[in-house]
């Protein structure tokens, strides 16, 4: 029986451990990969020039600047809306019918495929309000694709929050607006930028959506209205019609460096902030070192 | 003397279960007024009615009054937010926000609206003398609040509430989750404390209660079984169900 017990440990063991390495293995190909074939055309030119003969030749600079233009507009449109959203949620309504009807309908809208989307920002915000292929009909569709994320991690962050602070709070004579501004929203910060921070991965990335809504023009976007063509869709374009692959895994590598800068100074940005907000909840010596020195040292 | 808080035929429920019943009680300024008896007696209840701390349910019904310097509490027209700013609450557990020592204290006064720096800083002061706990922190005020110890963060607690300057004190078992040293300065402080304001404490300990409190109410089941001067309350009671509590009979 025993010896059944430590077959079976040791089994699971080695089954788990090829599970994970499967799942960094294929994380690690692709990315090499991907940095294999492309790296060799990155140089300064590729990063700076405009493209030439519709991206054969030239470089990336105006889709470098649209992804980023794209997912910052985005944000700033879905991140007021996810984090009232949340609240009202979290803070103004009883759990019940309505609750779960919001809830199940940003459940739904999480699961509706990009493309669905993309339609829909080119039926209605394209044609229908006549916003044209523009950096604002792909940042409103995009907002739209990432609430649901937003929403659901800072409802979470929000909800973490212990009671005793609202009531801490209350009880000083705070009205519920202020305790939420003050308190809670402060303690739950590091939660709701989680949320931001998994929207910007899938804003930066979306590449269907974007197509039917900002279009695609090869030119530098400056205003809001301007059309352009991201990274993702560049990429897109260079591989679906021959132009150029190894140009095509150039700009894949810029858009995986990209994300990958992105995410560590959302990280580096949140660790830090919430070692300095929540300098802890537990009371150990040795968290309150290794705080000082964080807070200090940088 | 003139009365601070009275309560008269108050009755409260959370949806159909009453948990006070028929409450009439009156409470001196610049006392401190203990509130025993067993878990779930409603003393709690009590407590958080006082500053309609009750309201956060949403199951809660109440009857009749309770009375601040000659206001109906429960009157429509009672600003809430002034009412807690004058009765203030300290709860079991220590709950200082994830801030610094100083901010701590200025939230409530900057929430009321005072943003002068001058103000603040002396009010922070004058609020962390008040709670005995200058001494020990007016080194690190920007250092965050919650790496304080326990005992600390309770007088953080009540420094927090001076500072918003409220006349009448709630305290719910303030020094249960706290080691018998910190429970010897929070006592300490409360006795210093009733000079100015009036304290109502809830707390399970019997001895603690003879030692800080003027006045003693003995809740049972909802009910106030008995309420009068703590050495008379604890020396000669009345009633028989508050002989058995203080004798250990049951509880």
């Amino acid at each position: 029986m025993r010896r059944i017990t430590k077959y079976t440990q040791g089994l699971a063991f080695v089954l788990l451990w090829v599970t994970a390495l499967i799942t960094i293995g294929f994380l690690l190909l692709i990315v090499f990969f991907i940095l294999k074939e492309g790296l060799p055309s990155v140089n300064w030119e590729f990063l700076t020039a405009y493209p030439r003969r519709m991206g054969r030749e030239g470089g990336i600079f105006p889709t470098i600047i649209a992804s980023l233009y794209l997912t910052l507009a985005s944000l700033v449109i879905a991140t007021p809306i996810g984090i009232g959203a949340a609240i009202y949620l979290t803070e103004y309504t009883r759990e019940g019918a309505g609750t779960k009807i919001i809830r199940f309908a940003t459940e739904i809208l999480a699961g509706v495929p990009s493309i669905i989307f993309g339609l829909f920002g080119f039926a209605f915000l394209v044609t229908f309000l006549k916003l044209g292929f523009s950096i604002l009909s792909g940042a409103i569709t995009l907002a739209l694709m990432l609430l649901p994320t937003i929403i659901r991690t800072a409802e979470e962050a929000i909800k973490s929050v212990p009671n005793s602070y609202r009531e801490g709070s209350l009880a000083l004579g705070a009205t519920k607006w202020v305790t939420i501004a003050k308190v809670v929203i402060p303690a739950a910060l590091p939660g709701i930028v989680t949320g931001i921070i998994l929207g910007v991965g899938r804003a930066i990335g979306e590449t269907a959506a974007v197509w039917l809504t900002v279009g695609g023009a090869l030119r530098l976007p400056i205003s809001i209205m301007d059309s352009a063509r991201p990274m993702t869709l560049h990429l897109y374009t260079l591989a679906a019609e021959g132009l150029s692959l190894p140009r095509a895994y150039a700009t894949a590598s810029i858009l995986i460096i990209c994300i990958w800068i992105i995410n560590t100074v959302a990280n580096l940005l949140m660790a830090r902030f919430s070692l300095k907000l929540r300098a802890q909840f537990f009371h150990g010596e040795f968290e309150a070192a290794f705080c000082d020195k964080a807070i200090s040292g940088g | 003397m003139d009365l601070k808080v009275k309560a008269q035929q108050f009755n409260l429920y959370y949806g159909n279960f009453q948990a006070l019943k028929e409450i009439n009680m009156e409470i001196f300024p610049k006392t401190v007024t203990a509130l025993i008896g067993p878990s779930g007696c409603g003393k709690s209840t009590f407590l958080r009615s006082l500053n309609r701390m009750n309201d956060l349910i949403d199951t809660v019904r109440i009857e009749g009054r309770i009375i601040l310097d000659g206001n109906n509490v429960y009157d429509p027209k009672t600003d809430v937010v002034a009412l807690r700013k004058k009765v203030g609450m300290v709860f079991q557990k220590p709950n200082p926000f994830p801030m610094s020592i100083y901010d701590n204290i200025a939230y409530g006064p900057r929430v009321h609206g005072i943003k002068d720096k001058l103000r603040l800083n002396e009010l922070v002061e004058r609020s962390l003398i008040g709670a005995a706990l200058w001494d020990e922190v007016k080194d690190r005020l920007q250092s965050p609040a919650l790496r304080l110890s326990g005992g600390q963060q309770q007088r953080l607690c009540i420094a927090r509430l001076l500072a918003v300057e409220p006349e009448v004190l709630l305290m719910d078992e303030p020094a249960s989750a706290l080691d018998p040293i910190s429970t010897g300065k929070i006592e300490d402080l409360i006795g210093e404390l009733k000079k100015n304001y009036t304290i109502i404490i809830v707390t399970h300990n019997m001895q603690q209660a003879a030692r800080i409190s003027d006045h003693l109410g003995f809740f049972l089941l909802g009910s106030l079984v008995e309420y009068g001067l703590t050495e008379k309350v604890m020396t000669n009671p009345e009633r028989k169900e508050t002989e058995d509590y203080l004798t250990g009979r049951f509880g």
